[in-house]
């Protein structure tokens, strides 16, 4: 790449990310005036109802969010569990049972430590905050997946939210969800991990469905309004494509 | 009197705490903001050295702490582990778990971790262990194969199977045949090369403008996992 292409690139993505986060700003703050109708996800409507179930019968929601370190590009997906941990935490603060987190990364476990701590500040039960209930269950990818097995099997969960960076170890989770009859919402933004959960998981995320989340669960006007801004971008980027392709078929390009 | 003092006293307190605990989300969410922006204009500016150098030694020090972070969640594996031993239905993987981690530690500080020692218990533990696990993933896959039909017998799901059922036949060469002609010359380079790609490419688009949402909320300060919000 020449070194006008790469600064092209560089102000491109200057650019593309200034558009996008003024985009936010402005379908955050005009959220009455246009509001975004959410497309159907059965998988969201069943989420509900299952954390609804949860707190009916006092059993435990278990997240799990993944390996995905902080200074990795795919911390994303982490971040997106931290989200979903923030507000269904506060949601089921009133359960018998309160919400656990496993992780397969220390710096992770201290956010998830931390989110769950002010989950229940928010919902004036900070008292029902536990350091434990924020767990590192194994520091490689099949260690994690089987420390975090027991947790499903053992400490009466209901529910269980896998949504973070996990490989295809997440598909022995997966399944360790269906054999106790456990309601499961399983997202990695890993491909192989994707294609795995298609078939291990009964209610997988595919694709960038996993970042759609927090929008979702009603984790704030914020998330609503980076979710419209993802859905323009998408469509700016397949007619892009689509012209693209044509242009270099005409030889123009 | 004196209750109506007591009362407006801890009243004072909680005040106080609210206003100290609103200050330190407010300073820590400034912080975390102004890292961020430092650290993306330091990537997108190179052309001011200030920014980049700064990026670095922002990168360098979340590194280090990235690594203390791995010694805070091992303290924490030992603390749940010990607190299970209390519970004497579970109390048994718990001991195992503690005394391999220990024992693993002891050796690791007296050794080092490069020791032939240390390199037995990876190559004799860690690797056949986590190599069976990946073997009871294919089986566990399997299973949820023949499962998904009952679960969603729709196109979608026939179609997966029928993608993975030909890619396997022209992947795995099979006893006394070999690969199979067809199956494993044209039929699985195909796929893998022109449906395959353009969808993995399709959901990578995806996941970067996923990712470029996730990393604008943080920069806004609208998810702080750092606490506070």
């Amino acid at each position: 790449m020449s070194a006008n292409n790469s600064e092209l690139v560089l102000y491109g993505g200057l650019g593309l990310l200034i558009i996008s986060a003024l985009l936010i700003l402005v379908f955050a703050l005009l959220r009455r005036e246009f509001p975004y109708a959410l497309r159907e996800i059965p998988t969201f409507a069943r989420l509900r109802r299952a954390i609804g179930l949860a707190i009916e019968d006092g059993s435990r929601v278990h997240f799990s969010i993944g390996r995905g370190g902080l200074i990795m590009p795919w911390s994303a997906a982490a971040f997106v569990g931290l989200a979903t941990v923030r507000r269904v935490a506060e949601l089921t603060s009133v359960s018998d049972r309160p919400s656990l987190v496993t992780s397969g990364d220390g710096a992770l476990t201290v956010l998830s430590q931390d989110t769950l701590k002010a989950s229940y500040t928010a919902a004036v039960a900070p008292e029902r905050y536990d350091a434990l209930m924020g767990r590192v269950t194994g520091l490689t990818p099949f260690s994690y997946a089987a420390g975090a097995i027991p947790v499903m099997r053992d400490e009466n969960v209901s529910t269980n939210v896998l949504v973070g960076n996990f490989g295809i170890e997440i598909a022995l989770m997966a399944d360790a969800a269906e054999r106790q009859d456990n309601f499961s919402v399983v997202a990695s933004d890993n491909i192989p991990a994707q294609a795995v959960l298609f078939a291990a998981g009964s209610n997988p995320l595919i694709g960038e469905e996993l970042y759609a989340v927090g929008a979702y669960v009603q984790a704030g006007a914020v998330h609503t309004a980076s979710l419209r801004v993802q859905d323009i971008l998408r469509w700016v980027l397949i007619i892009a494509i689509v012209v693209g392709a044509l242009l270099k078929l005409a030889g123009i390009l | 009197m004196g209750a109506h003092h007591r009362h407006c006293g801890w009243r004072a307190i909680e005040t106080g705490g609210y206003f100290v605990r609103t200050i330190t989300t407010i300073f820590l969410a400034i912080i975390a903001i102004a890292s961020g922006v430092v650290v993306l204009l330091g990537y997108f500016l190179p052309a001011i050295p200030f920014l980049v150098n700064l990026r670095v030694a922002f990168l360098n020090w979340a590194m280090i702490l990235a690594a203390v972070a791995v010694f805070v969640g091992i303290f924490n594996l030992f603390s749940v582990h010990t607190q299970k031993l209390r519970n004497k239905n579970e109390a048994a993987y718990s001991v195992l778990l503690l005394v391999f981690l220990l024992g693993t530690f002891a050796l690791g500080l007296l050794l080092g971790p490069t020791s032939p020692a240390m390199n037995v218990v990876f190559t004799s533990i860690q690797i056949p262990v986590e190599t069976s696990l990946m073997a009871l993933l294919a089986v566990s896959l399997l299973y949820a194969t023949i499962r998904l039909l009952r679960w969603r017998a729709n196109f979608m799901s026939i179609t997966f199977i029928i993608t993975a059922l030909i890619i396997f036949l022209g992947t795995a060469p099979l006893p006394f045949i070999g690969p199979i002609p067809f199956f494993s010359d044209w039929l699985r380079p195909v796929i893998a090369q022109v449906p395959a790609a353009a969808g993995a490419r399709g959901i990578l688009l995806g996941v970067a403008l996923g990712t470029l949402m996730t990393g604008l909320r943080i920069l806004f300060g609208a998810d702080r996992p750092y606490g506070g919000k």
